[in-house]
């Protein structure tokens, strides 16, 4: 039992990830039609705002510290972040290492923008041009991403701090009262978890209770007949373009102290996440969460040694056969409304 | 010539130029020259040129006929390099039992896996194509590294059996030949101060495209070829009309994965290694891009994208700043500086900048490819022409 437990926490971070990043898609399928290869590099973006705000935040200069001496006698020269300096020891430090939740305000603005010049600049030209078009130009532009990052960040993984409090494991086994020890996980991965249900549940409230949210549903189940109402529909969904291209970046930055981000870690997520889209169903936002967490959650038990036992090479697949499996026999996914993109 | 209309046979003889010449017209550039490393012609290149030839325009006669995209075809051809080296492990480095069995091998697999990812299409047919893909891949790195040799690639050892082969004394490995004609012999040839390379490996894998490019051809004008494009233009309809189009995809999805096997049999042919990275989804998307450069549908744009594409992966990656300081050494220097580093960007390393800029312009710019560049300026030409002469016809509209 402790060991079921376990795999479904080991698999609830991943399926997080998945999860979030499939709600992008889908909400960018939804509404404008587009299947967007790059969104794995808006992921891979917002983790690198993380990257780039950790860097910024320990930008540091020397001084002389008259009061200790280096083992020559001569006064110690040491590196103090500027941040330090301004704001003194303990709220300097504190800002440092919470660098990557502060993270979020950056990103947030960052990806917009990124999102809106996307939309604007590229992807509008598209919404009449065949799928397979889509699929390559938007292909294209995740090679440049990653290359222009590859360019200023260099090829290798930039492990990232979790804040100091978020570090060490937490003790399930003794709360579900199993031995201790015995179900073990991270606190940052707990975090990441309940950060992205708090995403995902402000998506859905968004567009549950918001008059902006309730247009753009109307539009996405008929864009022609919200159009002749005199609503601008396309502007709103641009913006929701953007609102997913703040989705993928926010679950890039919490993402990074997990995994230390590299210029292609986007591309990875990127074609577990369409599988993850097809298994929910294509244009359905439940659907994609579902299956998100489903699939990570069923990733990590394929993991388990006794499952690779009896199946070898079973972690590796499991993902592509049951997404195989799902586009057989129920083509438009768990949860697809009838009709979207069935043939 | 051959069942071909005159205009097919022009563009057979073209290519049948371009291929026999290609040694020539590869290294136009003397050697002591600076321009001399943009020069590519040495056999390794030439040889990748004409195998993603044939890749390309197996590719081709799937997407360019039926237009559905496959995301996955990278795996038939690493399927056909892992048959094709085991062939050269079991029986004998002579590579003709490694070509049939990287086509057999690699046609039974594409009948497979395309008898399951057709009965969906559109988006759903690429994502289940990349989707087996990906598990072949998966499973070449880790469960089935007996078979594969994981990480390390499969390549030719001394201990193998070669049981078609007299006993071997000299303790090496012996190199691969087509009956006795071992594929790295050849010769070279220096006029002046250019040295062109005739090299054998790179001669055998051209009659191959040739032949290749001769059946794609007839696929292209035969009844076969005409059902598959009336599914591209609408599949509903074909059912409309009481025709089952589903043996005609199969058929063409095997075809296309069989090209594939030969392309990857051609490679271990040459060069005895396989690695399971030649089935990685990136792969599969390059062999889509050769395709979409050069003029998804026509017969020669494959060719013309497979060349450009590796011409690019080979000559720009090989750069480096050295090289850029000697190219714009003729600017001054406050204009060299700035241009060398921004160069940079997109060679050596960056060249998958390059790729993907290359990518996203033709796919915005030009979504018929390099082809339909070419006749857009042709037709401009005559355009042009139509109007300082009134009274002479109107070219007739281009393919």
């Amino acid at each position: 039992m402790d060991a079921i437990i376990l795999q479904i926490l080991n698999g609830l971070d991943k399926g997080s990830a998945y999860a979030l990043i499939a709600l992008g898609l889908t909400l960018i399928f939804g509404t404008l039609g587009v299947v967007n290869f790059a969104h794995g590099a808006l992921f891979m973006l917002g983790a690198f705002c993380a990257v780039t705000l950790n860097a910024l935040f320990t930008l540091s200069h020397q001084v002389i510290d008259p009061s200790r001496t280096d083992f020559l006698g001569n006064p110690l020269r040491v590196e103090i972040p500027y941040l330090v300096e301004w704001f003194g020891e303990a709220t300097g430090n504190a800002i440092i290492d919470w660098s990557v939740p502060l993270s979020i305000l950056i990103a947030i603005p960052v990806m917009a923008a990124i999102g809106l010049a996307m939309e604007r600049g590229l992807i509008k030209h598209f919404y009449k041009r065949p799928h397979a078009d889509q699929i390559l130009v938007t292909f294209g532009l995740a090679i440049v991403l990653q290359q222009v990052v590859k360019y200023f960040y260099g090829a290798n993984p930039i492990p990232m701090p979790a804040p100091d409090a978020f570090v060490g494991t937490y003790d399930f086994g003794v709360l579900l009262g199993f031995d201790p020890f015995s179900i073990m996980y991270p606190y940052w991965r707990l975090v990441y978890f309940l950060f992205s249900l708090v995403i995902i549940a402000a998506v859905f409230a968004f567009l549950r209770y918001t008059t902006f949210g309730m247009v753009v549903r109307a539009g996405m189940a008929d864009r022609e007949t919200v159009g002749l109402l005199g609503i601008n529909i396309g502007r709103r969904f641009t913006i929701m373009f953007a609102i997913a291209a703040i989705v993928a970046g926010l679950a890039g930055v919490m993402y990074t102290p997990i995994v230390a981000p590299n210029y292609n870690m986007g591309m990875n997520f990127l074609v577990l996440s369409f599988v993850v889209v097809v298994v929910g169903g294509m244009g359905s936002l439940p659907g994609a969460v579902l299956a998100g967490f489903m699939l990570g959650i069923l990733e990590s038990f394929a993991s388990m040694a006794a499952v690779i036992d009896i199946v070898p090479g079973i972690n590796q697949v499991i993902i592509y056969l049951v997404a195989i499996v799902v586009l057989l026999v129920r083509p438009r996914g768990l949860m697809g409304r009838k009709g979207v993109m069935e043939d | 010539m051959l069942g071909l209309n005159k205009k097919d046979t022009g563009l057979f003889l073209f290519v049948l130029a371009l291929i026999v010449f290609a040694p020539f017209i590869l290294n136009p550039f003397p050697e002591s020259s600076d321009l001399a490393r943009f020069n590519a012609g040495y056999p390794d290149l030439m040889q990748r040129f004409v195998i993603f030839g044939i890749f390309a325009i197996g590719f081709n006669i799937l997407f360019g006929l039926t237009g559905y995209l496959s995301f996955g075809h990278a795996a038939f051809l690493g399927v056909g390099s892992y048959a094709g080296v085991w062939m050269m492990k079991l029986l004998t480095v002579n590579i003709v039992p490694a070509l049939i069995a990287a086509i057999v091998v690699a046609g039974i697999f594409s009948l497979v896996i395309g008898y399951i990812c057709l009965r969906r299409s559109g988006i759903y047919f690429s994502i289940l194509t990349l989707a087996f893909a990906q598990m072949s891949f998966a499973l070449a790195y880790s469960v089935l590294t007996p078979i594969t040799a994981g990480e390390t690639g499969l390549q030719l050892s001394l201990a193998d059996p070669r049981i078609l082969e007299a006993a071997n004394a000299s303790g090496t490995i012996p190199a691969a030949n087509f009956f006795g004609l071992e594929m790295r012999s050849g010769f070279d040839w220096a006029v002046g101060d250019w040295v062109f390379t005739f090299n054998f490996g790179y001669y055998l894998c051209a009659v191959f495209m040739l032949i290749a490019f001769y059946i794609s051809i007839r696929i292209f004008r035969s009844p076969f070829g005409m059902m598959l494009r009336a599914v591209k233009s609408n599949q509903q309809r074909m059912g409309y009309t009481g025709l089952n189009s589903k043996p005609y995809m199969l058929a063409a999805f095997v075809i296309s994965g069989m090209y594939a096997g030969l392309a990857g049999g051609l490679m271990v042919a040459v060069d005895p290694l396989a690695g399971a990275d030649r089935m990685f989804w990136t792969a599969s998307g390059e062999v889509v891009l050769m395709t979409i450069l050069g003029g998804v549908g026509t017969l020669l744009g494959p060719v013309l994208g497979a060349g450009m594409i590796k011409y690019f992966e080979n000559i720009f990656s090989r750069l480096n700043e050295s090289d850029l300081n000697a190219l714009f050494g003729f600017l001054p220097d406050f204009i060299q500086a700035p241009l060398v580093t921004v160069a940079q960007m997109f060679v050596g390393d960056g060249w998958l900048m390059t790729l993907g800029l290359m990518f996203m312009l033709i796919v915005i710019f030009l979504p018929g490819g390099l082809l339909e560049g070419v006749q857009r300026l042709g037709a401009l030409v005559s355009r042009k022409k139509k109007t300082n002469e009134p009274s002479q016809p109107a070219a007739a509209p281009a393919e």
